[in-house]
């Protein structure tokens, strides 16, 4: 009755001791079950919706009123030339595809524990689909830039091929933040709340509902540095083809990310293999 | 015991320790831990199917967390050779909003199927189920049967060299039950390797060649599966029955503070075939109370046999507040055969349906083997939970 003898693989089970690399070999293997969460998620998320995905357009669409009223009709923000409505808008859409993967990713371990705790799976996978499904909202979301860029005519130059790599930029951002707290979100519940507020606060110091021409030009390197700022000015300058120039702030915040992301890896690959111990 | 060459899983001097009363915050750390597992040392050839008893708290799912990579050991190691299947719950990450096809998938991907090996099984993972005609409809339409039925037909197709089973079949009805044992058995018999936790220690009889017993997180008996079953009855029986509060539910307003069950002439959690039950509740309520006392017992795989409450007798239990009460129920000569039971005990309103306690599996039966048919031999275990006088008699035609 044995089985045929075959070159099995051989699996070692001990403690691991210090940093156990970054992991995205196995986050390779795991393409398919990466491609399969998704589903699930963006299935599940629409399903049991009255209009569904159209929520993908709605909300967005919301919040531009409420800024064009409040930030462009009260407050008259400038808006370099650009109608407010639009220039706000793709503000927002960049910013809130940050927003929510970032905040999803942060959550994807302690939300799903039910799931680390009984089956073995690579666990950085839960991580990733959260930025993927937040990406495909952001990429469902175009829809309604392109109605209102059409609405009041204009057309985006060959700046828009640029448009991927913004996206990239952006995915890679939420996914550092993601890989850093998924852990310690399991640990400490309340980091939650906490990430709400930073992020919250963080969009003040990104020119999302402002042009950056308020920013005095002696501080404008400060606050350049943020990664958010190159994320809403690269999609603003991909789309409607206004912005500044990438100069140094940029590069440094570009090697700022690919640091975040290339220690967060790690420090998720450190933390995760007893998180359920700790939850 | 496999030689060395052709192991399965190899476990070398392995070790967990928690950290208790770990709670979220920042400034409490309390450095009181527990060996959850200890200095454990087995290994498993290939096709084998070993068994893991022991009672609660002894490690056995702690092991089987360790050998699929939930969390890692905290000393020693582990070597596993084949690809590892593991189903230690049912149903991982099924979503109720989709249909019982995308869960399929879902669930598949998430133990590590392809998404062409869940295809190639498709047909075979629905028919186990029986669910062709629900395929398409979103599970949670599904009864609870019909939702872990689906879930372990995932689960034994998946295509593995090594598969870890914890107490996945407490779930489900007998019929039901039955099958997940034989499904279990036949691939036990494709020479896969299997790992199998459980309290039912008939169906781990039934498919292990070997067991290992645990207690306090070390292996404290290893051998052939009749030999540890054996002697692990045997050393309960000596064992005091200690009641069980650790699923205790209820508002508290009155509370079972002590507890026994027994055959009418055994020990406490002992009973012999045929014999009379006896169970014992010891209550204690805040304020006087009118309640109704039940309890249910049940087959060690969670199957409710009877149910004896004072309520169906229309009968109504008067407490006095603060003080100790004691009441006895006596059940006639139950047919029960050998084998592991156990007792939920249930406080509750006499009329309102207040829970006031509820201890589910609070206290264990264990039914020892008796000549109750008159053959001269003790009845032996065999299909079915109780049993009857019958007489076989050849007929004329």
């Amino acid at each position: 009755m044995q089985r045929p003898q075959r070159a099995a693989s051989e699996t070692v089970i001990e403690a691991s001791r210090g940093w156990r690399g970054f992991g995205f070999g196995e986050l390779w293997g795991a393409r398919e079950l990466i491609w399969v969460l998704c589903g699930r998620e963006l299935k599940s998320k629409y399903r049991q919706m009255a209009i569904g995905p159209l929520w993908i357009l709605l909300r967005p669409a919301l919040s531009t009123l409420v800024f064009t009223v409040v930030f462009g009709g009260l407050a008259k923000l400038p808006s370099q030339g650009i109608p407010y409505p639009l220039y706000a808008l793709a503000g927002l859409l960049p910013w809130t595809f940050f927003l929510e993967a970032a905040r999803a990713a942060s959550g994807s371990l302690a939300d799903r524990l039910d799931v680390i705790s009984k089956v073995h799976l690579p666990r950085m996978v839960l991580p990733v689909v959260a930025v993927l499904s937040a990406a495909v909202d952001f990429v469902g979301s175009l829809v309604l830039l392109a109605i209102v860029m059409a609405v009041y005519r204009v057309v985006p130059g060959a700046s828009v091929l640029l448009l991927p790599a913004v996206l990239l930029f952006t995915a890679a951002v939420a996914l550092a933040v993601g890989l850093w707290l998924a852990t310690f979100s399991v640990r400490f519940r309340d980091l939650r709340f906490g990430v709400a507020y930073a992020l919250f606060g963080l969009m003040f110091l990104t020119p999302v509902a402002y042009s950056p021409e308020v920013i005095p030009p002696a501080w404008l390197w400060l606050y350049q540095l943020n990664p958010a700022y190159w994320m809403v000015e690269g999609f603003r300058y991909a789309v409607l083809g206004v912005g500044s120039t990438p100069g140094l702030a940029c590069v440094a915040a570009l090697a700022a990310t690919a640091l975040l992301l290339l220690s967060g890896a790690a420090v998720f690959r450190r933390t995760e293999a007893s998180i359920v111990d700790q939850a | 015991m496999s030689g060395g060459g052709d192991f399965a899983i190899r476990v070398e001097g392995l070790g967990k320790r928690y950290r208790l009363g770990r709670g979220g915050t920042l400034f409490a750390r309390r450095t009181e831990t527990l060996w959850a597992l200890r200095q454990v040392r087995f290994e498993v050839g290939q096709g084998e199917v070993v068994g893991i008893i022991g009672p609660n708290g002894s490690g056995k799912s702690t092991l089987l967390r360790l050998l699929a990579q939930i969390t890692e050991p905290t000393e020693g190691r582990a070597t596993i050779r084949g690809r590892v299947g593991s189903l230690l719950e049912v149903g991982t990450g099924f979503h109720p909003d989709l249909t019982g096809r995308e869960n399929i998938y879902v669930n598949g991907a998430m133990l590590g199927m392809k998404r062409r090996e869940i295809d190639r099984r498709f047909a075979e993972i629905v028919a186990f189920a029986e669910l062709e005609r629900f395929l398409d409809t979103p599970v949670k339409r599904y009864s609870s049967g019909m939702y872990v039925r689906l879930a372990f037909a995932v689960a034994a197709h998946l295509e593995a060299d090594i598969l870890l089973v914890d107490e996945v079949l407490a779930v489900g009805d007998l019929a039901f039950q039955e099958r997940c044992l034989q499904k279990l058995g036949s691939l036990t018999r494709d020479g896969r390797t299997v790992l199998f936790v459980s309290h039912n220690l008939v169906a781990v009889e039934g498919l292990c060649s070997r067991a290992i017993r645990l207690d306090h997180g070390q292996v404290a008996a290893l051998g052939p599966a009749v030999d540890v079953i054996r002697d692990y009855i045997a050393g309960n029986r000596r064992a005091p029955a200690a009641l069980n509060i650790e699923a205790r539910a209820g508002n508290g307003a009155v509370r079972i503070v002590g507890a026994q069950a027994r055959g009418t002439s055994s020990g406490p959690g002992l009973m012999l075939m045929g014999e009379g039950l006896e169970v014992v509740l010891d209550l204690e309520a805040q304020a006087a109370a009118r309640v109704s006392l039940s309890f249910v017992v049940a087959t060690h795989m969670g199957f409710k046999l009877f149910n004896a409450s004072t309520r169906d007798v229309q009968q109504t239990v008067e407490l006095e507040g603060g003080r100790r009460t004691r009441w006895v129920c006596r059940v006639g000569p139950l047919p029960l055969r050998a084998g592991a039971y156990h007792l939920d005990l249930g406080v509750a309103g006499a009329t309102a349906n207040d829970t006031y306690d509820y201890l589910p599996r609070a206290l264990n039966l264990e039914v020892t083997p008796r000549d109750v048919l008159g053959s001269g031999q003790p009845l032996a275990a065999s299909d079915g939970v109780v049993y009857f006088p019958y007489v076989w008699e050849t007929g004329s035609t």
